[in-house]
């Protein structure tokens, strides 16, 4: 496969390359995900805006 | 000459200016150790991966890829989803989150502050900052070399101006300057890299007909003759084909390189405490998008360049319009380490070979700044300040002097320790790392039934377990380093097993195998018949984790 003797170094060639397909595609998918802000968290993050 | 010398003082130039940048925005303790948590995902990951990737990855591994061939794309694959998308995705989220909610200003502090542990806080930071100078003198050995062959300066002032200059904004400037410069010097990396394999593709009619043309080599007498029989090939069959299982060069090709230096990226200090510099996930899951074509086009082309060097070596005629006729393993005189300059060197015109140079800088320096800081703040931070409960005036003070002394510690390295030591003592850092604080990381940010006595446990185990393999049973590692010498009159306790036999085999393993799993099970074992902590402390410590 791809001039590649060996299955198994054909698929780490491919899984390289996906795997940074992966990466790019989930940043894409995620791009403005900022995750789980706690009630805690958006409390501190007044305070702080406050202070400043 | 002149022009390299030319461009190597504008390179410099932009590294001394974008330092002093890092050094007028740094005010305060956090913006020197976190680049004050504001960094933008495109420098975050940009940082992340330059630190990660140092001249040997390059030279060095892109020579072992030359040797062995596609076995090490591997290495690229873990790399890639260990080293960036689970990295960031799975420990770099926890990380953010949990280092926020404790405040931490370090990797070993979120440790400590996890376990509520000063000993866990100041014994990792001796660690670092005692064992990190082996690896950053292994960087530092490397890119003298360069310097000295290439711009003409002796390998001690090579030394010497390669240091000053990167401890000069890394003490300065603090984690700003460290960033700053690590994205323009992974920018660099970038495109040069991108150029070398589109070259080499290029010259071999594309995919599929360059490593066809790679296989079918391997089945010439005419180019394998020379190798064969050579002892770092017992087991290789081709370098697109995979090895024998269980050899010695087996061993070394999975267990050190892809397993040891795949996963053990997972604990690497300098690289887990840039997931604390963000202020979000979002700028975690944009790195994720930069990071990971970032490290196909370092390691991924390093290898497969390497490999394919064979063919070129081999068929290609250089700028001279000579055929070598030779594989890459004489073309480069029977050194991997100069087998990607000898490719340069005789295939590439002269404007390329002074900008790959600068990008070898580039990576070394990246990496050294990443290395001087978190050995810095190790000893600063988590040994004198936290460790020893000393009382500290001034934090930025006391941080910059401990950088220095990291710094002078790691030249020092350089001067003392032989150059074959590069490979090695990146590799004994990486184990160390790995079986010391991969456990305790881990679950430390998964498992709330993870205990404080379990976490010293294991990071004792697990620190004891791998020092001794590394030190008298791993022979790649106890031999360079001779204490086993020293003490038993041999390079490691199984050096004088029958060859071929089970035991022989064993100094091969990578340290890791055995040191790891051991530290995850007295993790486990010891949770189990210890007290846990109480229900406010995991709560403070999951307050910003969500879910």
């Amino acid at each position: 496969m791809l001039g590649i003797a060996s299955t198994e170094l054909a698929l780490a060639y491919l899984l390289s390359i996906g795997a940074a397909v992966l990466c790019l595609v989930y940043g894409i998918v995620k791009y403005n995900d900022s995750g789980p802000l706690t009630e805690e968290l958006r409390a501190e993050e007044k305070e702080i805006n406050a202070k400043l | 000459m002149t022009e390299k010398i030319i461009w190597a003082v504008i390179y410099f130039a932009i590294v001394i200016y974008l330092g002093w940048k890092g050094y007028k925005e740094t005010k305060v303790a956090s913006d020197y150790m976190l680049a004050g948590r504001q960094v933008h995902p495109f420098i975050m990951s940009m940082s992340y991966g330059s630190t990660f990737i140092s001249t040997s990855a390059i030279i060095g591994f892109g020579g072992a890829a030359a040797m062995w061939g596609f076995p090490l794309l591997w290495l690229t694959f873990f790399n890639i989803f260990f080293g960036i998308f689970l990295a960031f995705v799975f420990c770099g989220k926890r990380t953010r989150r949990m280092g926020s909610a404790l405040d931490a200003h370090t990797f070993p502090e979120l440790l400590g502050r996890r376990f509520q542990s000063r000993f866990i806080q100041g014994f990792s930071g001796a660690v670092i900052f005692l064992f990190m100078p082996v690896y950053a003198a292994a960087v530092l050995i490397g890119v003298a070399r360069l310097l000295e062959v290439n711009l003409g300066i002796s390998y001690n002032v090579a030394v010497f101006i390669f240091t000053a200059i990167t401890a000069l904004y890394v003490i300065t400037g603090g984690m700003k300057a460290v960033m700053y410069t690590d994205a323009f010097q992974a920018c660099l990396m970038f495109v040069i890299m991108a150029i070398f394999i589109f070259w080499t593709y290029s010259v071999l009619g594309g995919f599929t007909s360059a490593h066809q043309a790679l296989t079918d080599l391997a089945l010439n007498p005419a180019a394998t003759g020379a190798i064969k029989g050579h002892p770092m090939l017992k087991g290789w069959n081709g370098w697109t084909q995979g090895l024998d299982f269980g050899t010695p060069t087996w061993l070394i090709v999975y267990t050190t390189i892809v397993y040891g230096v795949g996963i053990g990226v997972l604990a690497q200090p300098q690289l887990a405490v840039r997931f604390m510099t963000v202020k979000s996930d979002r700028e975690l899951n944009r790195g994720v998008m930069y990071g990971g074509p970032f490290l196909l086009f370092m390691t991924g082309v390093a290898f497969v360049v390497g490999a394919l060097s064979n063919v070129v070596f081999f068929k290609i005629p250089d700028q001279t319009g000579k055929v070598l006729g030779q594989v890459a393993f004489i073309g480069g005189d029977k050194n991997i380490d100069k087998i990607i300059p000898a490719y340069i060197t005789n295939y590439f015109p002269e404007w390329f070979a002074t900008f790959f140079l600068l990008a070898m800088f580039a990576a070394a320096m990246s990496t050294l700044s990443g290395q001087f800081h978190a050995a810095g703040t190790s000893l600063g931070r988590d040994v004198y300040e936290k460790g020893l409960g000393a009382r500290v005036a001034n934090v930025l003070t006391i941080n910059r002097v401990a950088a220095l002394v990291a710094v002078i510690l790691s030249m020092g390295c350089a001067f003392i320790l032989p150059e074959s030591i590069i490979a090695k003592a990146t590799a004994f850092f990486f184990g160390l790392c790995s079986a010391t604080f991969l456990p305790m990381f881990i679950l430390g940010l998964t498992w709330k039934a993870m205990t404080k006595a379990a976490a010293i446990a294991s990071m004792l185990g697990g620190f004891a377990v791998s020092f001794f393999l590394l030190m008298f049973l791993h022979t790649p590692v106890s031999k360079p380093l001779g204490i086993c010498k020293a003490m038993f009159g041999v390079d490691s306790l199984l050096v004088g097993s029958a060859p071929g036999s089970t035991s022989f085999n064993m100094q091969f393993l990578d340290p890791n195998i055995v040191a790891m799993p051991v530290a995850f099970i007295i993790a486990w074992l010891v949770s189990l018949a210890s007290a846990r902590f109480e229900d406010s402390h995991i709560k403070h410590c999951w307050r910003h984790m969500g879910g």
